[in-house]
């Protein structure tokens, strides 16, 4: 699976006797072969010759989990009885494909890529690594609402990506778990606080966080400060446009903080997978996470188990915006695919197929935190709980893509917002003006974007 | 140590060759034919060029790269050029660099002051003829061969909060009383020196064992015959004799402070109390961030640093030996 | 303390300080011993009988069923062989480079003798993190030719480069490993030839043979125990690298299993139970190795360090 691609295999006829692998070589063989190869390999400072075979396209994905990835596997499958062309699956996990992705879409790109939109789907399209597929979009936008249209252009206007699933940001609790307890959904924030205390009191950790990776409890602030402050303020406040010195920031901390003593001890020590887990076993009440957290919930009828409720209101004229963080995970074309110079039709075929709610179904089949973003898909297969995922994010008037998809990577990160809401976590109740001033000055000393 | 051929027969000297080398009282060959120095040419050269290319040449740049605002993407141009602007902002604005400095120096301190002295210890008291001093040996040294990352791992399991061994066994499970060893930055460094430490001592003691067997029983044994306690041999004879052992540790006490990377990135990236010089220059630099000119900056402070450990290592073991 | 001198009578009588002396030895062992322990007896513990009981609990059940999913989901045997085909050739070349070198440099006088063997020991002592973003890019951009590959199962593994680059290659992480410890092992091998006396060089030259042939036939098998040693040492190193391959090699399937332990954690070690089986299958080779050349080690470990 690591080698990209069939049509660049040459068969060397020596290769078979003087491979180390063939044990008749002498050992000093074997080491005079060895040097001489990896000298040659140096010296030899001439590109292969990449002849890419018809109809085949390469995709990296960022789908390493195995339920994903067997979704994925079907997706390839699907396409080639479909269209006769091959899918060819480079996966990374996750967190590489993220770390060195503009190392990657710079050297030798696979032809199509799984990733984000909002900022950072820009960010590649500015740099002139991603190609733009406006046709693309015009063949498939009748088979998507009208929401994803601005979801899916550069800063230049053109089509960058194709929305293959989103998920919501919600709070997501195990209905039996109320059910014993007798607890009611809360709608607003004092029943929310409420609903807290006596799950405390119930011996249950009322809200459980794992937040080891520091962006899980990113979530938190955005939907806090979504419903204290609104959507436009929250996405100025991401890209500069407002000061992280702000009253109003000062007042999503402090709101933040009425919540922060529900949450377990050791929540820093804890990936998102560990928090999960502990409202999988029934010993915390709630999270607020991604749908995809019900990866998480994989036992017998655990799945079935699992709900979610919004954000409850906070009191503010935003609440009518009914804002989440909805993240929509898009698959682009790359501009510096071998492939792709010679030929574009292939991995066109490919984005036209993906963009079919068909396509995107099987996917979701294997990894049911993923909702098809396509009109097309056959809602039958939905479970109540997709259904109702479905149904909030298009309740929704506003839709952000979740903090470190809105605001620049370089503060997002961990030498970053993430140690500085670890640091908040820490000591909740102290005054955050203090801590503000820091995010802001780092806000400050990053350099221009180009 | 094996092969050493002692006899020293009267040397061929031949009365041709010029330059450096005859002054050290080595000529040169004139048996060298034209394929035999092409092939010696050949066999440091190319290793050579691998050297330079590879680890000195990248050296340099970073150098000439922390001088610039590059972001990695296209070319390096004059326009990219900022001057001591990174190390400006590294200074007096990057919030995560003081830290991170302070952070390599508890480790430092840490190594030099528990890990290493723990190590020498095991080594002198294993030096004496004690029954089961392999057995011993070999325990204390096994951690050594296990990767910082394994042992990040294996630590963990000692540290989870909810369902490691530590707080499980001393009742620290609940909450409110919990202590978060690796969330916490308050501890989370010390918790990590603790794993780290686990492997540093034994390889110190390897290497502090080598150095004692060195030093001859014929000092040791006149000492003891004067009437000399057991710590006032160890102090006043065999620890200054082992001078340059004594050294080597030190330095590589530093070296390895300074390289701690594995297993801060393997807990949490090097975050939340366990930012490290190393994890800085990889989170800024290959990450999404791209800050490729900040991370040049880091680099070069931290190259800077650890200049100071390898040049007294070279002069160390690098004098010219005079026989 | 009684009697034992050094070299002189080997069990001593055990008086009360000998016993204290044991005491904390033994104490210390049990200390060092404990998170391997914890980590063998944690991953022959179903989860679910962790939570139901504690962590800290008499065992019910023990089997290797942890071992048996991790190995199967995780697909750990391709990350040993991922490790095996950068491992085996690094410390060949590594030691054939170092070789070659410490041959030159003490068996001959040049001028810069000196110099290079300053390059290649400091070069090994730098933190690799110096290097890295200059390195990143010339990986980036230094062509390599694809040659196709050998498939072995579903893994496939490219001759010299799949994508025509250095990076995200086999071949790239086996050469900045064979650089870097060269450095180290030219060190080694440099003090150990200076004992080789001359003389023998100078003689197999005046008898004719040509230097390639001195430094295979005359001072390589003279050299043989360090060789064995730094084997040994460099097969631990190389096995135990983390931060080349999770940096210059982009696809997670293709690094050796310590770099892959960075990303299985969360994604295939779900439980610490499994994260326990997943470090004790990792910490296996080398401890192996150890056991079994234990002598090895520490002497390439100590030639490194002191001088001869």
């Amino acid at each position: 699976m690591a080698d990209s691609n069939n049509g660049r295999r040459v068969d060397l006829p020596f290769l078979d006797t003087t491979l180390p692998f063939d044990l008749a070589v002498s050992r000093r063989d074997m080491l005079k072969i060895g040097g001489a190869m990896s000298l040659a390999a140096f010296i030899a400072a001439c590109g292969g010759s990449a002849t890419p075979a018809g109809g085949t396209v390469t995709m990296g994905s960022n789908h390493s989990d195995a339920a994903e990835k067997r979704g994925m596997d079907a997706i390839a499958a699907a396409f080639k009885s479909s269209t006769g062309n091959t899918l060819k699956l480079n996966t990374v996990d996750h967190n590489t494909f993220q770390d060195q992705i503009s190392s990657y879409l710079q050297g030798t790109p696979d032809d199509v890529f799984t990733w984000f939109s909002g900022h950072r789907m820009r960010f590649f399209a500015d740099k002139g690594l991603a190609t733009p597929i406006d046709d693309v979009w015009d063949k498939v936008k009748g088979n998507y609402t009208e929401a994803f249209s601005t979801a899916v252009k550069g800063n230049d206007g053109h089509v960058y990506g194709i929305p293959v699933d989103y998920y919501p940001w919600a709070v997501f609790y195990r209905k039996s778990v109320f059910q014993a307890h007798s607890y009611k959904v809360p709608t607003s924030w004092d029943d929310l606080i409420k609903l807290c205390q006596q799950m405390k009191k119930d011996g249950l950790t009322p809200i459980a966080l794992g937040d080891k990776d520091g962006w899980p409890a990113q979530g938190t602030f955005d939907i806090i400060n979504l419903r204290l402050n609104g959507y436009d303020f929250h996405i100025e406040l991401l890209t500069g446009k407002q000061k992280w010195t702000d009253p109003r920031v000062t007042a999503t901390y402090k709101k933040w903080a009425e919540l922060t003593p529900y949450y377990p001890s050791g929540f820093a020590g804890t990936t998102w997978q560990q928090g999960a887990d502990t409202v999988v076993q029934k010993k915390a009440g709630m999270i607020v996470f991604g749908l995809f957290l019900s990866q998480e919930f994989s036992g017998p009828g655990d799945l079935d188990d699992l709900d979610f409720f919004p954000f409850p209101d906070l009191g503010t004229q935003y609440d009518a915006e009914k804002a989440l963080d909805a993240p929509i995970d898009v698959v682009m074309m790359s501009k510096k695919s071998p492939n792709l110079s010679k030929d574009l039709s292939a991995a066109k075929s490919f984005l036209e197929f993906y963009a079919k709610g068909s396509s995107q179904l099987l996917l979701f089949k294997n990894a049911p935190g993923f909702i098809p973003t396509a009109t097309d898909t056959d809602k039958s297969s939905f479970s109540p709980l997709q259904t109702k995922a479905a149904q909030i994010i298009s309740n929704a008037k506003r839709i952000t893509q979740f903090f470190d998809r809105d605001s620049r990577p370089d503060f997002a990160g961990a030498n970053g917002m993430q140690s500085f809401l670890l640091t908040f976590l820490r000591q909740p109740q102290a005054d955050p003006t203090q801590l503000q001033g820091k995010m802001q000055q780092f806000w400050d000393q990053l350099p221009q974007e180009a | 140590m094996g092969n050493s051929t002692t006899a020293a027969p009267a040397r061929k000297q031949e009365a041709s060759g010029a330059g450096a080398a005859a002054s050290r009282g080595r000529k040169r060959y004139s048996v060298l034919t034209g394929v035999d120095k092409w092939q010696l040419f050949l066999m440091v050269g190319i290793p050579l060029a691998l050297d330079l290319i590879l680890i000195w040449g990248p050296t340099v740049a970073s150098v000439f790269i922390s001088f610039t605002n590059w972001n990695g993407y296209g070319q390096i141009t004059a326009a990219n050029v900022n001057g001591i602007k990174n190390y400006q902002v590294l200074f007096t604005q990057y919030l995560f660099f003081w830290p991170a400095v302070r952070h390599n120096l508890i480790w430092l301190a840490f190594f030099g002051l528990v890990a290493t002295p723990l190590g020498m210890l095991l080594a002198v008291l294993l030096d004496r003829e004690i029954r089961g001093t392999r057995i011993y040996q070999s325990i204390f040294f096994l951690p050594v061969v296990l990767s910082l990352a394994v042992v990040g791992f294996i630590w963990e399991l000692q540290y989870a909060p909810t369902e490691g061994f530590i707080n499980n066994f001393f009742p620290l499970n609940r909450t409110g009383h919990m202590i978060d060893w690796l969330g916490d930055p308050n501890i989370n460094l010390l918790a990590v020196l603790v794993a780290a430490s686990w492997r540093h001592v034994g390889y110190i003691m390897v290497l502090y064992l080598a150095g004692l067997k060195s030093v001859d029983p014929a000092l040791r044994e006149a000492a003891a015959i004067d009437g000399a306690t057991e710590r006032q041999i160890f102090f006043r004879i065999v620890f200054p004799v082992l001078a340059p052992i004594n050294v080597i540790i030190v330095v590589v006490t530093a070296i390895e402070s300074l390289r701690a990377f594995d297993i801060a990135y393997i807990i949490n990236h090097g975050k939340n109390g366990l930012e490290l010089l190393s994890t800085l220059i990889t989170n800024n630099s290959i990450s999404e961030a791209s800050l490729v000119g900040f991370g040049s900056a880091i680099a070069v402070v931290l190259l800077l640093i650890s200049l100071v450990p390898i040049v007294i290592y070279l002069s160390r073991v690098m004098r010219p030996e005079r026989s | 303390m009684t009697v034992a001198l050094p070299g002189g009578i080997v069990s001593a009588p055990l008086s009360p300080r000998r016993v204290l002396l044991h005491g904390f030895l033994i104490a210390m062992c049990g200390l060092w011993l404990f998170p391997l322990a914890w980590a063998v007896y944690s991953s022959l513990r179903p989860f679910s009988e962790t939570i139901h009981s504690g962590s800290v609990s008499l065992p019910g059940t023990l089997d290797l069923s942890n071992y048996i999913t991790v190995w199967n989901d995780a697909e750990l045997p391709y990350y040993y062989l991922n490790t095996l085909v950068v491992v085996i050739p690094g410390v060949a070349l590594a030691l054939i480079l170092a070789s070659v070198i410490a041959f030159a440099v003490t068996q001959f006088s040049w001028r810069f003798n000196l110099i290079v063997l300053m390059l290649f020991t400091a070069g090994n002592l730098l933190p690799p993190q110096v290097i890295i973003i200059p390195l990143y890019w010339l990986y980036l951009h230094t062509p390599i030719p694809s040659l196709g590959s050998i498939d072995i199962g579903t893994f496939s593994f490219a001759i010299f480069s799949d994508n025509d680059l250095l990076y995200d290659q086999y071949i790239g992480i086996i050469l900045i490993h064979v650089v870097f410890q060269t450095g180290f092992c030219t060190f080694v091998l440099s003090n150990y030839m200076k004992t080789i006396s001359r003389e023998l060089t100078e003689s197999a030259l005046v008898d004719g043979a040509n230097v390639f042939h001195i430094w295979w036939r005359v001072i390589l098998p003279l050299c043989r125990p360090a060789l064995a040693a730094l084997a040994t040492l460099e097969f631990t190193w190389m096995y135990n690298d983390f931060f080349w391959a999770l940096i210059l090699m982009f696809h997670g399937d293709k690094r050796p299993i310590t770099s892959a332990l960075n990303n299985m954690q969360g994604q295939f070690f779900t439980n610490y139970n499994m994260l326990a089986a997943g470090a004790v299958l990792a910490a296996i080779p080398p401890i192996l190795v150890f056991i079994l050349l234990q002598k090895q080690f520490v002497r390439g470990l100590t030639l490194g360090a002191t001088k001869g």
